[in-house]
Parts: C-alpha cells; sequence; structure tokens
C-alpha cells in the first residue's frame, strides 16, 4: 500500500485524556464513590485443592457492620470467558482449586468490619492431594481438577500438520533439537482490580469495573444473575493497567453485583495487592521442544514445534493460548512445511491467561535462540540467516495465515545499522555481547471469543450544529491511548480539530459494542470503523456544502476546520457551517460505523486462532554486560525497529514500543510466578508481593533507541498496524542471544537470571555442554495430528481427513 | 483498606487533625488508625492521589509532607497534624498545568495515568531541591516509584523538560522524543495552518480525492454494511489516486 499522506494522524497530539490524568481527575472504579456503598471483601482458600464440605457464616453474620454474605449456593451458574471452557463459578461451590479461590464474600459498612468478618466464616474443607507441577499434571491423577478436559489433568491436546515435514526434514542439511522453558509472569498492573455494583431502585444494574472486556463482562453477568441484558449496564472505568489481566469476567465483579441486588445498596470491592496475584490471567510456563531442518544457507525446510503449557486451576483464555503457542511460528520466515503439537494441564495454581502477547512470546523465544544456534552453527550471521529467508509480503503461511504487508526487513537493516552489528557481535571484549531477535504479532484476532456473525466494532457518530463531533464506541482505553486514536482519526477525516471531538467508550448502555481492548484490535477494528462512519458523516456535509457553494461534490475539501472549495480555497464555509447546513438537509445527523475482519483462509480446525487483518514487525538487538564471577546481567542499551504501518500519533507509538520493551525486559531477566510445595504438601505462591516479584525500576531500565517503520498495510487504519504487544517479543530471547556473544554459554530458560548463567558458566568450566535449560521433555500424550496440505501444495485450508474436523475450532 | 485487622476497641473516638493541605488551611476528623492516604481518599474526597499495594512497595500513593515526598500508605494521618501536606490536586494552579503535569500529557508520559499522581509529586520535591538533574539524578529519586506501562523513558524526558522549562528555557522535545530515530516525515502535511490556500498547495490532488471518494455511493445516503468488504472500501475511499 503506497504511503498515505495526512495531516491530523501522524502528529504527536497529546492525549485527549492527558489533562485528566495529570491532574488526578480521571476516575478509576476504587474512586466510585456512592451514597451509602457497602464494601465487599472475599474469603480465599488457603488450601490449593479441596473438597468443600460445609461453610458455617452464622457468626460472621452477626458481626458488626456485616449487612451480607453470599457463598457459592447463591451463584450456582458457571461462566467463563471461553465457550468452550466455562468452569468458574463466581464463589465455589463444591471444590477450591487453587490458594485464593474465593469461597465467601461479605458485605460490610466499611472494608474493616468486612476483613473482620471474614475471619469468623467457618469453612470445612477435606484436602485433596494439589497438582503442583506440568509433570504431576501430565500423570494420571486420582483426583481431576476438573471434571472436563480431554484426559485426567489434561485440559487441551491439539495436534495439526502442514505439509509432509517428514519429507521436509529428509530434505534438510542439518536437523536442529532443542528444549526450551519460559517462566509464568504476571501483569503487575499499578491498579488493583476493583468494581462498584449498584442495583438501583428501577430494578436496573450498573457496574462500574476495571476491565479491558466490558461486552464480556456483560454477558457474563446476565448469565450468571439470570438477568436480562437489557437491564444491565456495565461502564468500563479507565483501566489503571491491563496488559491482559483485565479482561476476563471476574469472580469478584458478579459477587458485587450480587450483593448490591440482595442488599439494595452501591457495593464496591477493590482487590488487595496479594488478591491481584491470585487472580492472575498471566503469562502460562511453557515447556517447548522445537525441532528444525534447514538447508545449509539457513532456510527452513521442516519445523515440528511440540509445546506444554501449566494452565493453573481454571481455563480463563487458555485453549486460545494453547492455539497460540503455534500460531504464529511461520509469519517472519518462510517455513514451508510445519507441525505443532500443544497441551494445557490443569495444576492447583492462579488460573493463566492472556498477558501481552498471548501465547506467542513463548514459542517466539524458542524460535529466536533455536535460530541463533542453528546460524552460529552454520557460520552465518544471526541477522543475515533471517533477513534472507522473510516471509514475502502479501502470502498465505503454511498453516494458512495471510500476511499483507511485512516490514520486517527494514527494522532488521535499522537495528543492525545503528546497533554496529556487523563491527562488534563477536568481538567486543569477554562479558560483553550483542543479541538479535525478530517477532510478528497479530493486529486482532479474526474472530471473535463467541461465534457470532455480528461487527468486532462498531462506531457511532454525532455531529453538533456547534460543530463538536462525539464519537461512540465500545473500546475501553487501558492506557494505550485508544480514546485518542479515534479522535486524531475522525478529525484526520472531516479536516477538524481532534480537540473539538469528545469521546464515549466503553459503556453497554451508550456506546456499539467493540469487543474489548485484547489481541491488539483496537486501533485496526475501531479505527476501522470509524472511518465510515466519518465519511459517511463527510457524504452528507459534501452533499449539502456542494449545494450551497454550486460546485461539484469532487470539488470539496475538509482540513483547518473548513469546507471549501478545493480550486479556490476561499471559497468555503466553517465546519459548524457545513453541519447546520446538512442537518438542514437531512435532518438530524447521526452515523455508523463497523469492522469485522474477512473470513481467513485456513478451514481446519483450530484456523481460528492465529488469523488477523494484519501483522506488524519488530527486530531488536540487545547489548549485554555479564559478570562472569557473578552471573549479573546489566543491559546498557537496547535498538528497536518496530514496523507499525503507520503511526496514527507517533508520541503514544513511542510509548507503547518503549513499555513493551520494558515488560519483555522484566520477562526477560527477573519476572517469575514462583511458586513452592509447603510442609503440609500445599502449592503456594513464594512472594505475591510487589517488593519480591521483581519488575524494573527506574534504575534497571537500559537507554532504548527506537525505530518506527511504516510499511502501510492495506487492511489497517491509514495503514495502521499494532504496537501495543509485538516490540515485547524480541527482547527476551534477544537478551539470552546476547549473553551468549558475552560469554559463550546458553540458557535456554526465561527469566535469563544470574544463578542460571553462572551454573550455565561452571557446567561449561567442567567440560560439559555450556548450557542451562530444561534436561527432557516429558512424554505427551498428543493425539495423531491433523493434516492440512499446505497453500503451496494446492490446499484449500481444510484437513486433508476433513471428515473429522469442524470448521472454525477455537475461538 | 488496610490487609492487616485492626483493633476495633476504641472505634467511636475520632482524632481531629489540622493541618496545611494543597496550600489551603484543612481540617478532618478520621479513625485515629487511618493512613494519609484514606483520609485524603475516604474523609477528604481527594481521589487524586491512588494506592498500588497498600504496603509501601510501589511508590503510587506518594504525596509530599513538609515538601519531601512520602508514602501516604505508610504515614498515619495523626501524622500530618501542623504539617503542610501537597497532593496532585494542588499542583494546578490559576495560570494551568504544573509545567511537570504539561510535560507528561505533552509526551505522553501519562498511558494509564495510575502512577502519576506519585510520580509528579515526587519529581516535583526533585526539582525544587535540583533544578538541573542530570539523567541518573532522575532515575534516582524516582526509583521508588514503579511503572508498569511507560517503562519510564517518556517519564524521564518529561521531567527533563519541564526542568528546562522551570529554568525559563525556551524547550521543546527533540524529534527522536516524539517520532523516533531517522522517522520519514514524507507522510505529513502541514496541519491546520492559517491559511488554507497554503495547505492546499501541498496537496490538491490528496484532499479533491478524498471529497471525491467520501461522496461515492451517491446523494448522501449512507452505503450499506458490508460484512468482509469493508476494509477494502476503505482503503479504495482514502487512498490518493497518482
Amino acid at each position: 500500500m503506497t504511503r498515505p499522506r495526512t495531516r491530523v494522524v501522524g502528529r504527536p497530539y497529546a492525549k485527549v485524556d492527558g489533562a485528566a490524568k495529570v491532574t488526578g481527575q480521571t476516575k478509576f472504579a476504587d474512586d466510585v464513590m456512592l451514597p451509602r456503598m457497602l464494601h465487599c471483601k472475599l474469603l480465599r482458600s488457603k488450601l490449593a485443592h479441596a473438597r468443600i464440605r460445609s461453610i458455617d457464616v452464622s457468626k460472621a453474620l452477626a458481626a458488626p457492620g456485616v449487612i451480607a454474605i453470599a457463598t457459592g449456593k447463591d451463584l450456582p451458574t458457571p461462566f467463563g470467558i471461553l465457550p468452550v471452557s466455562q468452569d468458574e463459578h463466581a464463589l465455589c461451590t463444591d471444590r477450591v482449586r487453587f490458594v485464593g479461590d474465593p469461597v465467601a464474600a461479605v458485605a460490610a459498612v466499611d472494608e474493616d468490619a468486612a476483613f473482620d468478618a471474614l475471619d469468623l466464616i467457618a469453612v470445612d474443607y477435606e484436602p485433596l492431594p494439589p497438582i503442583g507441577t506440568i509433570d504431576e499434571g501430565l500423570a494420571p491423577a486420582e483426583t481431576a481438577i476438573h471434571d472436563y478436559g480431554d484426559q485426567a489433568n489434561i485440559h487441551k491436546l491439539v495436534a495439526m500438520e502442514f505439509g509432509d515435514t517428514e519429507q521436509g526434514f529428509a530434505r534438510a542439511d542439518r536437523v536442529y533439537e532443542d528444549l526450551f522453558f519460559y517462566e509464568g509472569s504476571t501483569h503487575l498492573p499499578l491498579e488493583q482490580h476493583a468494581a462498584v455494583a449498584d442495583f438501583g431502585a428501577d430494578g436496573k444494574l450498573t457496574l462500574w469495573s476495571a476491565t479491558q472486556t466490558p461486552h464480556y463482562v456483560h454477558r457474563a453477568l446476565a448469565k450468571v444473575l439470570g438477568m436480562p441484558a437489557a437491564k444491565i449496564r456495565v461502564i468500563a472505568t479507565p483501566n489503571g493497567g491491563g496488559f491482559g489481566g483485565k479482561s476476563d469476567p471476574f469472580n469478584h465483579e458478579i459477587v458485587v453485583a450480587h450483593l448490591s441486588r440482595v442488599t439494595g445498596r452501591p457495593v464496591k470491592i477493590c482487590l488487595t495487592r496479594e488478591e491481584v496475584f491470585y487472580c492472575h490471567r498471566g503469562r502460562h510456563p511453557t515447556l517447548m521442544k522445537v525441532r528444525t531442518g534447514v538447508k545449509s544457507d539457513g532456510a527452513i525446510t521442516a519445523m515440528h514445534f511440540q509445546t506444554v503449557l501449566d494452565g493453573g486451576g481454571y481455563g480463563s483464555y487458555g485453549v486460545a493460548s494453547t492455539y497460540y503457542t503455534g500460531a504464529l511460528q511461520t509469519v517472519t520466515y518462510q517455513v514451508p512445511t510445519y507441525r505443532f503439537d500443544g497441551a494445557r494441564v490443569f495444576t492447583n495454581k492462579p488460573p493463566c491467561g492472556p498477558k501481552r502477547g498471548h501465547g506467542t512470546p513463548q514459542p517466539r523465544f524458542a524460535l529466536e535462540v533455536q535460530l541463533d544456534k542453528i546460524a552460529c552453527d552454520l557460520g552465518i550471521d544471526p541477522a543475515d540467516i533471517r533477513r534472507r529467508h522473510l516471509h514475502p509480503p502479501n502470502t498465505l503461511t503454511a498453516n494458512f495465515l495471510r500476511v499483507g504487508s511485512i516490514g520486517l526487513g527494514a527494522c532488521i537493516d535499522k537495528v543492525v545499522a545503528a546497533s554496529g552489528w556487523k563491527k562488534r557481535r563477536g568481538k567486543l571484549p569477554a562479558g560483553r555481547g550483542l543479541g538479535l531477535a525478530c517477532s510478528s504479532y497479530l493486529c486482532g484476532a479474526g474472530l471473535p471469543i463467541y461465534w457470532n456473525t455480528m461487527p468486532q466494532s462498531g462506531v457511532q457518530l454525532k455531529l453538533d450544529r456547534g460543530g463538536g463531533v462525539t464519537v461512540f464506541c465500545g473500546s475501553t482505553d487501558i492506557g494505550q491511548g485508544s480514546d485518542s486514536i479515534l479522535a486524531s482519526i475522525v478529525a484526520e477525516v472531516l479536516g477538524i480539530d481532534p480537540f473539538d471531538i469528545r469521546i464515549v467508550t466503553g459503556d453497554t448502555d451508550l456506546t456499539p459494542v467493540d469487543l474489548g481492548s485484547y489481541s491488539s484490535r483496537v486501533t485496526l477494528m475501531t479505527g476501522n470503523a470509524a472511518i465510515q462512519a466519518a465519511e459517511r458523516a463527510k457524504e452528507m456535509l459534501v452533499a449539502a456544502a456542494a449545494a450551497k457553494l454550486e460546485i461539484p461534490p469532487e470539488c470539496v475539501g475538509f482540513a483547518g476546520g473548513r469546507v471549501f472549495d478545493v480550486a479556490s480555497p476561499e471559497k468555503g464555509m466553517s465546519f459548524p457551517e457545513a453541519v447546520v447546513l446538512a442537518e438542514s438537509r437531512f435532518g438530524t445527523l447521526g452515523t455508523v460505523g463497523s469492522y469485522s475482519p474477512q473470513p481467513s483462509a485456513g478451514r481446519y480446525r483450530g484456523a481460528g486462532v492465529g488469523p488477523s487483518p494484519a501483522y506488524s514487525y519488530s527486530a531488536a538487538v540487545v547489548e549485554v554486560e555479564v559478570d562472569p564471577e557473578t552471573g549479573i546481567l546489566t543491559i546498557p542499551k537496547i535498538w528497536i525497529a518496530h514496523d507499525v504501518g503507520k503511526c496514527i500519533n507517533p508520541v503514544l507509538v513511542m510509548g507503547q514500543v518503549e513499555g513493551s520493551v520494558y515488560m519483555g525486559l522484566g520477562e526477560a531477566v527477573m519476572e517469575e510466578m514462583a511458586y513452592r510445595t509447603d510442609a503440609n504438601a500445599n502449592v503456594v505462591h513464594k512472594f505475591p508481593s510487589m517488593l519480591e516479584y521483581k519488575s524494573p525500576t527506574t534504575k534497571e531500565m537500559p537507554e532504548v533507541e527506537t525505530y518506527l517503520v511504516e510499511d502501510p498495510d492495506a487492511n489497517g487504519p491509514f495503514g495502521a498496524k499494532e504496537v501495543g504487544q509485538g516490540p515485547l517479543l524480541p527482547i527476551p530471547p534477544a537478551v539470552a542471544n546476547a549473553v551468549f556473544d558475552a560469554v559463550g554459554v546458553r540458557v535456554d530458560e526465561v527469566p535469563v537470571t544470574p544463578e542460571k548463567v553462572l551454573r550455565a558458566l561452571k557446567a561449561k568450566a567442567r567440560g560439559e555442554p555450556g548450557r542451562f535449560g530444561p534436561a527432557r521433555f516429558p512424554s505427551v500424550p498428543y493425539p495423531a495430528p491433523i493434516h492440512v496440505p499446505t497453500p503451496a501444495e494446492g490446499g484449500d485450508g481444510k484437513a486433508a481427513d476433513a471428515a473429522v474436523t469442524g470448521a472454525g475450532g477455537v475461538r | 483498606m488496610a490487609t492487616r485487622r485492626k483493633n476495633r476497641a476504641s472505634e467511636s473516638t475520632r482524632a481531629l487533625v489540622r493541618f496545611v493541605l494543597n496550600g489551603e488551611p484543612a481540617e478532618a476528623a478520621f479513625a485515629p488508625h487511618k493512613t494519609l492516604l484514606e483520609v485524603l481518599r475516604e474523609d477528604l474526597g481527594l481521589t487524586g492521589t491512588k494506592h498500588g499495594c497498600e504496603l509501601g512497595e510501589c511508590g503510587t500513593c506518594s504525596v509530599l509532607v513538609d515538601g519531601k515526598p512520602v508514602l501516604s500508605c505508610l504515614v498515619l494521618g495523626l501524622e500530618c497534624e501542623g504539617r503542610r501536606v501537597e497532593s496532585v490536586e494542588g499542583m494546578a494552579g490559576p495560570a494551568g498545568l504544573h509545567p511537570l503535569q504539561k510535560a507528561f500529557a505533552d509526551l505522553g508520559a501519562a498511558q494509564c495515568g495510575y502512577c502519576t499522581p506519585g510520580f509528579l509529586l515526587t519529581a516535583k520535591a526533585l526539582l525544587e531541591e535540583n533544578p538541573k538533574p542530570t539523567l541518573p539524578q532522575i532515575r534516582e529519586a524516582l526509583a521508588g516509584n514503579i511503572c508498569r506501562c511507560t517503562g519510564y523513558i517518556k517519564i524521564f524526558e518529561a521531567v527533563e523538560l519541564a526542568a528546562a522549562w522551570m529554568r525559563g528555557e525556551d524547550a521543546a522535545p527533540r524529534k527522536e522524543i516524539l517520532y523516533g530515530y531517522d522517522f520519514d516525515e514524507s507522510g505529513l502535511l502541514p496541519s491546520h495552518p492559517g491559511s488554507v490556500g497554503a495547505a492546499l498547495a501541498a496537496a490538491p490532488s490528496g484532499l479533491a480525492d478524498a471529497a471525491n471518494a467520501a461522496s461515492r455511493g451517491g446523494g448522501g445516503k449512507p452505503r450499506p454494511y458490508e460484512p468482509g468488504d469493508v476494509g477494502a472500501a476503505l482503503v479504495a475511499a482514502r487512498e490518493p489516486k497518482r
């Protein structure tokens, strides 16, 4: 797509909500204060796995200030984000499945009274043996954690093959096999989850919640409360950080709604920081085995990728996460034949779900580190091995993902040049090294979470006679600036000032559905819907202005808040005057825009995960210094190039790149959700606090040199692609690759900690392989794969054994 | 808001505290065990100060007491008797936003905005003590404040920019801060100009074609929704013909 030339889009405007945020005026969920509001606290299980024999709330009910108490029997309808794993209850009914699983809720006049009452609730548990690890999850179990799943504690098993990988391996000059492990991590947003429910005297429920997905919360509330959705209003308050941690419908949201209904008063809950760790829904710890065949020039002939995910106690987005660990391996470099086996196990730990990158950082780490090993073995520069074999634009991958624009080559060139890669890699003094990695991320999942044929995103526009424009959209601003890009886009189309635009978002009563801020879908999908709504408004303005100016419609121009004759621009009117003319001619003005992605090319079971209207691309070079005595890493500098298609607002794009690099760095070197089994065989989180869960502070953040590459995609609004997740992905593998360049050892695990580096160095000193990483891959009962002929083989996207598959698969 | 249980024996007694809040005399009556964070948010209705952990581990609740940054979740309301307390609500003045607030807003250093009040006040205290801090000094001063959105870079740049403004310099953000390195600006038309004619001279054909495309579909009637085709139709409508 040729680069569009724009006037407002592409400028570094301040965010539309910037002034409110810097003055403390933004109302987050916990800032909502209502008269006679009650406070709710949840009683959470201290056992990782147990049956609930009985719950006695009588003493708690009699405690001072307690107004109401709820337990699982009050909310028996299960829910869950994915239709295929509706395995959660707002309060556990008969079983608890991790330390932190909620079993009762107290509504009291203040938080202290609610906390005190929790201690008076007596729960009689029958402990069950907890499952703490992937190996334990794979083993046959006396008591399975759930009554559903593919096998015992194995939640999901998938297996698929595209083309003939055996032939592909036979054609290879060399075949490499490696094991990798990527530890779990959590989102750690500064804002703790909070929600306020108000069951009004009119029988309508309003829920304010720090959610990224008000539409999915809306559906869950209607289901569990047994109320018509039309009587429920969900308002997504501005999120104080989400990163995927606020995109499930949650126990606490449903509980406060229920308690408000039974008490007739507003009820608020705000999770403590420790509870946020138990809420989790973060990165799945993933064990991976990768077998790759290459020609001697580095071209891949075949790849067999196997993953096992540690899912925690519930399904969450986990089935989708499982498919994601196998989906995007093919969109960066050419992979002509590809085989993927994936498995997710239940364990008695906080449930894992979507964290920035959603299931793709783990395989990307494995792929990029293995490619580094291959390049070194073949004597090829790691940048060149990638540069030479990029996936071509506007083609289908072996697994039927449609790659449109791909600016990865330019990204690699930028970071190679800027870092002095050619001159410095392999030649820095001992203890210093450079590592390179690339990645890609989708711009919105092609399919919605629940199957339907309606738009994924809708925008309504209202034009006021005074020249103001209001944009209504169901999207949620979680800090990424989604409200602001709507303003830039509508201002661009209508030729007005973005600050003349009011943005109303994330309210199920006021705004048309947008599925939510996840999957990096918002700029692309709401942006396209906004363009359509704005252009429909423009048609009416053009017709009215053309008639008034007595010029043909194609001569009407919009810029600088004016509507004019492009042949003689001084002949025209102000934008408000054009609105008045249009309203006089057409009646009250209001337009609508919608967007849904085109259907994907894949038709095999599981094809629903992976397709996207477009893919962003990133390349990063990381420089590290490793102290060989302690293994401690310092990272002085990172160079990153990101193909964003087109910047809607470049300073916001910069913020997303820098923030993604930061979060990738945190995972790469320090963040881990670590658990231990205590003396009572209970599986507990080692450190559910912000002090001990290590996240980078101002002192750990290196200098970052950012290059924004624009390879516009025909499917993006003004060519724009995503930026909120992609730039995270290359950082962990680039760090590991840099460590190898610095001290000659491989850490095939994330986080790359000093202990692991030291262990690898000591092994190397003993004459063993200089590597720290998983030693074995467990035996997983993957099923026989479905076979899908690739596009190159003339495949139509269906499995060859189509009789045993359904269409669509997991959404 | 605390995670520890309180002794409720004397909950009928309230403490009365008088202090200076954001430059004005204030008084509040509250249960004596309440923290300054709780007093500000719940008793004084100032919800600009946020909480991230209640345990003093994240810096989100930072306010200034007698000009020094403190973690308001670890300060008792009682300790403010006779002291000078500043919260984010007091930073802007009749002249408008504080330079730090303006810099944070201009550079997008407030993404979700939740950590922002804590950073702003801590940075304010830094600049009042050290009007020309180096980057290492800025990092050190802000090391007790955690941000999960920005990676801190825009925050550092905003503090440097505000410091320059506060020293009376006519400073503007470097291009690299706004656009990254090597940015290709050929896609940008001049922004809202005084003279529309000048703007058009830059790219008349683009505007005419945009106007033309907008009227495609005839006579002001909105096109029907076409699922799956929308993306292509929109792109065709936008692209200037060459």
